[in-house]
């Protein structure tokens, strides 16, 4: 940069010098002109996918800090990854948006339970929920899974209940949610491919 | 702090002239409409880097949301729907015309002329003209001084915002926000000598696919601009409000030359009396100073 | 897809027609641009509405929603009548020449074996005739009379512009300009892509839609060629991935299915899913599945699953009718269902005939949401005024809300619909007390299987012994999934000849190919063998080496099936193994072997001589223009109108209006409207600022699209006294709704069987959670009605009315 600071110091009190405002007193900071700071420069990247449609644009995450164990990173900008062929960079406005959903005012953050005729919700804590969810499973499924059908032929398979996977999640989630919902006998299962 | 990471080329309201030996190349965006689709992912990606919070309002019957640009968002796409032919001279068809409006980065811009606040807005030397908030007073001259009707007052700070080309990242060497997210290359970022050559290449494949009047949108009445549209049918005044021969008002230039300090003084009392006035100056008359260079759209 | 993004850049012609790329998939569109800036690509765009797909279009078509089969079937004719198809591809690659069962006919609407009653077919008719030597006969010559090309000629001779114009409303010569368009990509060195979606899908004649494009791309010898393809665009991120992996009422991982209840023992089973070859010398892909069931088995019961009891077949359920959500919510309306689960699903919102999804769920004795996000259907008991106006007292449905972690919280991988798995890593924890779905599933089937061991119960056997040798069984890492999901050896496997060992015990698999029906292998989904081998995590590769030059993009993540980029390659070259055109090389024969840019899609070292057809998934090794018995509503696609149609008729069949095999319920049936009460074509869709109903909780997507509104033409806003912006309810027997009107020129009256139709366009994405402006789900509106094959909603085309608020 060709101009040092002294040098600037001397342009704006010019500048000033030259004009009407500053005899009225008007701006008596000298004027810097500057960019804003690049805000990027020492965050943290993570390489991720966008998660709405099945473009599946490369996307990096900008988070907070530098890794170290005392600073909590948080995503504080999300922009397009230029190497992913497909993408290479850019994204639609959703994609461009990610930010706001990851920090969306909607984010549930503990788990929540509304019983039969209740009119509001009421924190919990996890292992109540899951133990209230896993006894409700097991009562129902005792009391309703179909071994064999009338003609006595093997069916082993539970209607009374049913499992909505979620076509956002990732194929390790995937992988777990369908062995379980299996393995308990549910036949009603699908994902948003049904739709 | 920092000084400033660009060379400036000039500043508002001052008269000593800026350091001038350095010269960057001049950097240019161009927003081609006919690969436009509106997806407004560089709304989006404005309101996100910029770190903006536009309010959600409602829908006016339009996909044009918000419905103007305003202090916080600072690019908007413009929704027309048009009738028009293709070749110029036959059937008309419908056209979904969707346009980018936000700052033009004019080389001789309007509202740095008008500016009567020290440095409040700068031209850097790659053309990007800038404003910088800490020195706005609020007066709104820069508004009269535009003439693409681009700055917006804040409500809330009484200072005036526009797209800033994203200087900061501009100046870190990358291209800004929008043009990164933009999906379909309607918008591409470089040197403006790169960005006029890709224009005219996609004028030519434009008029090869019967968009007789495709015409690339550089108006020498502002002496050209850092913004460049191609547009598939010519004429820029179907895009909503696209100036067909924009000109910065005579009565900035006037002001520029006579009565700025009367006027500066004025305001200063005004300000001094704690009443800050919308200042305007009257419609923006053309005045043909440059004559057989139009502002129209060159072919 | 079958082919992939970057190579919709190598088309010739681009059909947009039920989808909306530029608007729902706008990065992906950015290969349509490049096709049209580099290639000189012709786009054509076939909606019913100009959206923004249309704005750069250089054709655009305005059909009427649900005449999608009237218009394809038109071309099929211009095609056939104009001769305008790939001669050699059809001959060779398709079943043009196969002759079809005498018995099997087409009359009034209706083709051999339909009853009434069970409206359902007996397909039996529905196949090829086979000869003394157990193939089936052909004629090359394609002039037998029963055979697939004249029957299919004959079928769609009825299709002419006149029929095309009157029920799809577009004109007779922009119909034919866009057949002239298509035709010409029927020259070996030019390509048409298909790109659609869900305006294909969302109609009782779903699956139909999709086969008519098919069948056009095959007739032009499209498919297996770059630029060329059938390539479905997919809604979500990993839409691809939990369909492979058989999330799915009737399915398991890789498109294994579940058995049906006849089927009471695993030879049995077997025997049903492995097809013998129907024409001599064919691969018969197929023929594996034992390898891929008894691999399967062995990952999700390990030790417990032996050849003697049928790699634990017994547990498998069995089914007979398809549990689909349709009839899922059906039965919970009807009192029969007591739990449900909704990972990352708003099936309120997502789902048809809202009032019908309240009652559902109230029903329920327990409802648990895991979500990032408060959903409406977590809220379903809750009362938010006029946009769910219920009253919490009397629903007694517990309910419990479980914080997840979004996509930035954790690692893990997702298909696109290039079929490309991309591992992604994790950025930040997800906030508060969320977990990963992961580990809420583990934990929750700890408990259970837990609770099963001390007090017993129902079958407890599958749960008890479902394999858990994860490190940490609370928290099983992606990584483990991930490898468990590749597959691995369960023993040192040796080369009977050569006495080599192929694989050592406890080794990643290389790919498919090394699967065993033994039980020496286990593999969580066969499809995906190869994306994690003992070379690494092949779904993390980042190089972006493109030697093809033609965006094939070999070495970045991985793609299913055998990281192959394009599916049916070996139909990119002449029956000689020569590339049809050179310009367009994936693979070739080399005089010994197939090689190329591209995994070849074809026994790697079958000569051309052997005539070994190109679909080896096929038992043909053909493509089928004749679907035989695999769709339940016909072999050919035949126009069928919308369950609630404008018309009140179906000009090519009175008596057979609507598809005969469709998927109806009881309650729906009665909830139908006519054009006399409701005259106006419905049709919902997305916008691209807003993402379902997740781009509402988004601020920034917020701002860019508000407030929900409905789009009208002016012609129609004239007749009703409605004025841009103003506010108006749509309504139909089944609910109403109440938006902005968006009064447009992109909407046209269409003049349809002698009447004109006005569509009210019905974007979806609005509800009462969230930060935009609170709005009713599109479906209180849509029609509880499924296609005949996959079950989707019709979504796309119903009946309404309209009036100023």
């Amino acid at each position: 940069m060709e101009l040092s600071r002294r040098q600037f110091f001397k342009l704006g009190a010019a500048g000033l010098g030259g004009s009407s405002l500053a005899m009225l007193g008007f701006a008596p900071e000298p004027a810097l002109a500057e960019v804003r700071e690049f805000k990027l420069e020492k965050m943290t990247q993570t390489r991720n996918t966008c998660p709405y449609c099945a473009v599946g644009c490369g996307i990096i995450m900008y988070g907070l800090g530098d890794g170290a164990k005392n600073a909590r990173r948080s995503i504080m900008h999300i922009e397009g990854d230029p190497d992913h062929p497909v993408s290479r960079g850019s994204l639609c406005p959703k994609g461009a948006g990610l930010l706001d959903f990851v920090h969306s005012k909607s984010r549930l953050t503990y788990p929540e339970y509304r019983g039969p005729g209740e009119t509001s919700w009421r924190r919990v804590s996890w292992d109540w929920a899951l133990d209230r969810i896993a006894t409700l499973v097991k009562q129902d499924r005792d009391k309703n899974f179909i071994a064999k059908d009338e003609q006595g032929r093997t069916v082993n398979r539970l209607l009374t209940q049913g499992f909505l996977a979620a076509s956002a999640s990732t194929n390790e989630t995937g992988w777990l949610t369908w062995k379980v919902v299996r393995s308990l006998g549910m036949v009603s299962f699908d994902n948003q491919a049904r739709l | 702090m920092a000084l400033q990471s660009l060379d400036i080329k000039r500043r508002s309201a001052t008269t000593m002239p800026p350091p001038s030996i350095r010269k960057t190349a001049d950097v240019a965006k161009l927003i081609d409409i006919s690969k436009c689709i509106g997806c407004k992912a560089c709304q989006a990606a404005c309101l996100e880097w910029n770190d903006l919070h536009e309010a959600v309002g409602i829908n006016v019957g339009s996909y044009q949301n918000p419905p103007d640009l305003t202090p916080e968002s600072w690019t908007l796409m413009r929704f027309s729907e048009v009738e028009v032919p293709r070749d110029g001279t036959g059937e008309p068809e419908l056209a979904w015309l969707i346009r980018k409006d936000g700052c033009m980065h004019c080389a001789e811009p309007g509202c740095l002329e008008a500016c009567p606040a020290p440095g409040a807005i700068v031209q850097y030397s790659n053309g990007i003209v800038d404003f910088q908030e800490e020195n706005c007073i609020g007066c709104g001259y820069c508004i009269t001084g535009c003439p693409f009707n681009i700055p917006r007052i804040s409500k809330r700070d009484r200072k005036a915002y526009k797209c800033t080309l994203c200087s900061d990242r501009v100046a870190v060497g990358l291209e800004p926000a929008c043009i990164k997210a933009c999906p379909t290359q309607a918008l591409v970022f470089g040197t403006k000598d790169d960005m006029k050559r890709h224009a005219e290449d996609r004028v030519a494949e434009l008029k090869e696919r019967g968009f007789a009047t495709a015409a690339v949108y550089d108006p020498s009445g502002v002496g050209g601009t850092h913004v460049m549209y191609v547009l598939q049918y010519g004429d820029a005044e179907l895009y909503q409000g696209l100036p067909r021969n924009p000109r910065v008002s005579p009565m900035v230039k006037l002001w520029k030359g006579i009565f700025k300090p009367v006027s500066v003084a004025l305001m200063g009392l005004a300000v001094v009396v704690g009443f800050l006035h919308y200042v305007t100056v009257g419609p923006n008359e053309v005045k043909e100073e440059k004559a057989g260079q139009p502002g129209a759209p060159r072919n | 897809m079958t082919n992939n993004w970057v190579d919709i850049k190598n088309a010739n012609v681009i059909v947009v027609m039920g989808g909306n790329a530029a608007e729902a998939h706008p990065v992906g569109f950015k290969w349509v641009v490049e096709a049209k800036a580099r290639n000189k690509a012709t786009l054509i765009v076939v909606d019913p509405r100009f959206n923004r797909t249309a704005a750069v279009a250089d054709h655009y078509l305005p059909i009427r929603a649900g005449s999608d089969i009237a218009f394809l079937g038109g071309v099929i004719n211009y095609l056939l009548a104009h001769d305008k198809i790939q001669h050699q591809y059809v001959v060779n690659y398709t079943n043009a020449p196969y002759i079809v069962k005498q018995g099997f006919d087409f009359s009034d609407g209706l083709f051999t074996g339909y009853s009434s009653e069970t409206r359902a077919y007996d397909t039996s008719s529905w196949d090829y005739e086979l000869g003394s030597d157990g193939y089936v006969m052909v004629d090359s010559t394609l002039r037998d009379p029963r055979c697939v090309f004249q029957l299919m000629k004959k079928h769609y001779a009825r299709y002419t512009p006149e029929v095309v114009a009157s029920l799809t409303g577009i004109p007779q010569d922009k119909f034919l300009k866009v057949c002239e368009i298509i035709a010409s990509t029927a020259p070996a060195d030019r390509t048409m892509t298909s790109m659609y979606a869900l305006g294909w899908t969302h109609h009782s004649v779903g699956t139909q839609n999709i086969r008519t494009m098919a069948m056009i791309q095959l007739l032009l010898g499209n498919i297996g060629l770059s630029g060329g393809g059938m390539n479905a665009l997919r809604g979500h991120s990993n839409i691809q991935g939990l369909t492979d992996l058989g999330l799915m009422s009737n399915l398991m991982p890789g498109y294994l299915t579940l058995p049906h209840k006849e089927e009471q023992d695993a030879a049995t089973y077997l025997a049903h899913r492995t097809p013998k070859p129907l024409r001599p010398g064919q691969f018969n892909y197929w023929s594996n599945y034992s390898k891929f069931y008894a691999s399967l088995m062995k990952a999700v019961y390990g030790g417990a699953a032996t050849a003697a009891n049928g790699y634990c077949y017994d547990w498998l359920p069995k089914v007979n009718v398809e549990y689909d959500m349709l009839r899922t919510f059906d039965l919970m309306a009807e009192g029969k269902m007591n739990g449900y689960f909704c990972q990352g699903f708003n099936p309120l919102q997502a789902f048809p005939y809202k009032s019908k999804l309240i009652r559902a769920l109230s029903n329920l004795k327990f409802l648990v949401v895991m979500d990032p996000l408060a959903t409406e259907t977590s809220e379903f008991w809750q009362n938010h005024g006029k946009y769910n106006d219920v009253d919490p007292r009397h629903i007694n449905t517990e309910v419990f809300r479980l914080p997840t972690t979004c996509f930035a919280e954790e690692d893990g991988s997702l298909i696109n619909s290039s079929r490309w798995l991309q591992w992604h890593y994790k950025g930040a924890d997800g906030p508060g007390e969320s977990r990963t779905d992961i580990v809420i599933m583990a934990d929750l089937f700890i408990r259970i299987r837990d609770k099963y061991r001390k007090e017993g119960g129902a079958f407890p056997d599958p749960i008890l012994n479902l394999d858990w040798a994860y490190v940490i069984p609370h928290s099983p890492h992606p990584s483990e999934l991930a490898t468990e999901l590749n597959g691995r050896a369960l023993e040192d496997i040796v080369d009977p000849k050569t006495k080599q060992t192929l694989l050592h015990k406890g080794q990643q698999v290389d790919g498919f190919f090394q699967l065993r029906d033994d039980g020496k292998t286990a593999c969580g989904c066969w499809l995906f063998a190869g994306s994690w081998t003992s070379k690494g995590n092949q779904m993390a590769r980042r190089d972006t080496s493109d030697p093809s030059g033609r965006g094939l993009y070999s070495s970045w993540a991985w793609s299913w099936p055998a990281n192959r980029r394009i599916m049916y390659n070996r139909a990119s070259c002449d029956p000689a193994g020569k590339p049809w055109d050179f310009n367009r090389r994936l693979i070739w024969w080399n005089g010994s072997k197939w090689v190329g840019f591209d995994v070849p899609d074809y026994k790697p070292d079958a000569a051309p001589s052997q005539d070994m057809g190109p679909f080896i998934m096929n038992a043909e090794g053909v493509g089928r223009l004749f679907g035989r018995q695999l769709l339940k509503d016909g072999p050919f696609p035949e126009h069928y109108e919308p369950f609630e149609t404008p018309l009140g008729t179906n000009p090519l069949h009175p008596k057979v209006i609507s598809n005969p095999v469709a998927k109806l319920y009881s309650a729906s049936m009665e909830l139908f409207g006519k054009t006399s009460d409701f005259p106006y074509v419905g049709t919902t869709y997305r916008l691209t600022e807003l993402f379902h109903y997740w781009g509402k909780h988004c601020r920034i997507n917020a701002v860019l699209q508000p407030q929900q509104f409905v789009e009208i033409s002016e012609e129609l806003a004239r007749e009703k006294g409605i004025g841009n912006g103003d506010p108006v309810v749509v309504w139909n027997r089944r609910g109403q709704i109440e938006a902005v009107a968006l009064v447009t020129k992109r909407l046209k009256p269409l003049k349809v069987n002698g009447r004109t139709v006005y569509h009210v366009g019905i974007p979806i994405h609005w509800g009462f959670t969230g930060v935009a402006k609170k709005g009713y789900p599109a479906n209180a509106l849509t029609p509880f009605v499924g296609d005949a094959d996959a079950g989707t909603p019709e979504f796309k085309a119903f009946l309404v009315n309209l009036r100023k608020a």
